[in-house]
């Protein structure tokens, strides 16, 4: 069984402690959300779990036969157009060269992209472009493990369905495992199987929320009012100093 | 290949856009008829007689080494401080330590006057092929060590990320992610150092060898040859406006296609 698991873990840069004793595991097919504010050490958390940084402290076991990353900002290559902006991934893993361009070719028809943007470069894109671009890049390499960073946090309502739509269709699937970490807790109710709540300074674990309805069974009502429940949390409150009237 | 063939294809447009240009030398060419006219032929000799001389100058075989001789010692000399440039200047740019320290060394390398340079060379060096070498090295390697330094002082954080997170592996890493970012740096530092290297050798020619075209712009001056003396500082400035914008200006075009 391929798992992502986190035991004790601690982290520091220099004198300031980041994260105190995190503890958790995430199976295959699962969405674990983290969410907190700002500041709180949650992208230091993912980058650690992505082996993007170097554990000092407690281990982080990742036994997903792939992953990729899906960042806040878009990220691309500016020398390269969107096509191998997408191949990239691709690439690195072996494919060959026609392979991993028709296949990058699919996947940005999928993501809203048409055939008079693949030789654009990053520069001649629309922020939700990039996005999209972004996300097929992550996709296109069909991870057994995602790590998203925000992705969502500057695109328009639409796109954003659009783009959670298609990860939902994914889970949905039981294709993907998802560790995403976000400030925004509809997003995270929308999407996820767990949520872990990060506590800023420094970053340690609080509280676990559940949600077993499907993803794609979730409509609007149901985040909405899963939102307004856990918006009434008393940790939640504390966690985002939220003054609620 | 792609990549040559891409610049051949888009050069007829590019030679059709310079009509500008074109435009603009020869009202140049017409402001200097004008000088001409008011100034006579000693002081100020017309385009024509100008152009003139140059074609009977080309038709001799001994002007033609006297070009050689020049294009030879600039070459070797600005071959030697691209490659010393960039490589130290790349290697710098890796070592915060190391870029700290060289900023000031640049610093005096770039404030001493060239003209210094050929006096130390021509004492260290004597009259010949080495002292003018010498002198193009030195003036044209800061601006190229600067360029790679800082290519690689600037090289994004964030995409060096995104790198690790799809485990690129080193050569992809280094021609996708690095090499093109670098080469945006390095490239016009290539250039400048290129037209530096050509000014440089004639100066150096001028006052240290007795042949090269710089020597032949020496012997026109003693000769108060008005004529010879404009048809040489054609030929130099010809030559410099061909490698570089029929040349390296296509190529830059293509390489930088992706810059906003």
């Amino acid at each position: 069984m391929e798992k992502l698991e986190v035991q004790r873990l601690n982290h520091s840069f220099g004198f300031s402690e980041i994260l105190r004793d995190i503890n958790f595991s995430l199976k295959k097919g699962e969405v674990l959300s983290i969410v907190g504010p700002s500041g709180g050490g949650k992208t230091t958390l993912l980058h650690l779990c992505a082996d993007l940084l170097d554990v000092e402290e407690g281990s982080v076991t990742n036994t997903f036969s792939s992953t990729s990353f899906a960042f806040q900002d878009a990220r691309l290559l500016p020398w390269k157009n969107v096509i191998d902006n997408i191949a990239i991934g691709l690439l690195a893993g072996g494919a060959k060269k026609a392979d991993a361009i028709k296949e990058s070719k699919e996947i940005a028809l999928r993501f809203g992209l048409e055939d008079k943007d693949f030789d654009k470069f990053p520069k001649d894109l629309s922020g939700g472009m990039r996005q999209r671009v972004s996300f097929a890049r992550a996709l296109v390499v069909k991870p057994s493990l995602l790590f998203l960073d925000e992705p969502f946090s500057a695109l328009d309502i639409g796109l954003k369905k659009e783009l959670q739509a298609i990860l939902i269709d994914m889970i949905s699937n039981k294709e993907i495992s998802i560790l995403f970490i976000t400030h925004d807790l509809m997003e995270a109710i929308r999407l996820s199987d767990e949520i872990l709540l990060l506590k800023a300074d420094p970053g340690h674990i609080v509280k676990k929320f559940s949600y077993d309805m499907p993803q794609n069974q979730r409509d609007d009502k149901y985040v909405y009012g899963e939102s307004a429940k856990i918006l009434q949390d008393n940790e939640i409150i504390d966690t985002f100093e939220l003054e609620l009237k | 290949m792609n990549f040559a063939l891409k610049i051949l294809k888009d050069f007829p447009s590019y030679l059709w856009g310079g009509w500008g240009a074109i435009a603009s030398i020869f009202l140049f060419i017409a402001l200097w008829d004008t000088g001409n006219q008011i100034y006579g032929d000693l002081v100020l000799p017309s385009p024509l007689e100008t152009f003139q001389t140059l074609a009977l100058m080309l038709q001799d075989e001994s002007v033609v080494a006297e070009i050689n001789t020049t294009l030879y010692r600039a070459s070797v000399g600005f071959g030697i401080s691209l490659l010393i440039g960039s490589v130290l200047g790349l290697l710098a740019g890796f070592f915060v330590t190391a870029s700290m320290m060289s900023r000031p060394i640049v610093t005096i390398l770039v404030g001493m006057p060239p003209i210094a340079w050929i006096v130390l060379a021509m004492i260290w060096f004597g009259m010949g092929d080495e002292t003018v070498i010498f002198t193009v090295i030195v003036a044209s390697f800061p601006i190229i060590f600067v360029g790679a330094l800082q290519g690689t002082r600037t090289l994004d954080g964030d995409l060096k990320e995104m790198a690790e997170s799809f485990k690129l592996p080193w050569h992809m890493k280094f021609f996708d992610v690095y090499f093109p970012h670098i080469f945006s740096y390095v490239f016009p530092a290539w250039v400048s150092g290129l037209g530096m290297s050509w000014k440089i050798v004639i100066m150096a020619e001028l006052l240290a060898t007795s042949d090269g075209i710089g020597a032949s712009l020496a012997v026109a001056r003693s000769q108060l040859d008005t004529p010879t003396a404009l048809a040489i500082v054609v030929i130099m400035i010809a030559s410099l406006m061909f490698i570089e914008y029929i040349v390296l200006e296509p190529i830059k075009r293509e390489v930088e296609l992706w810059r906003s």
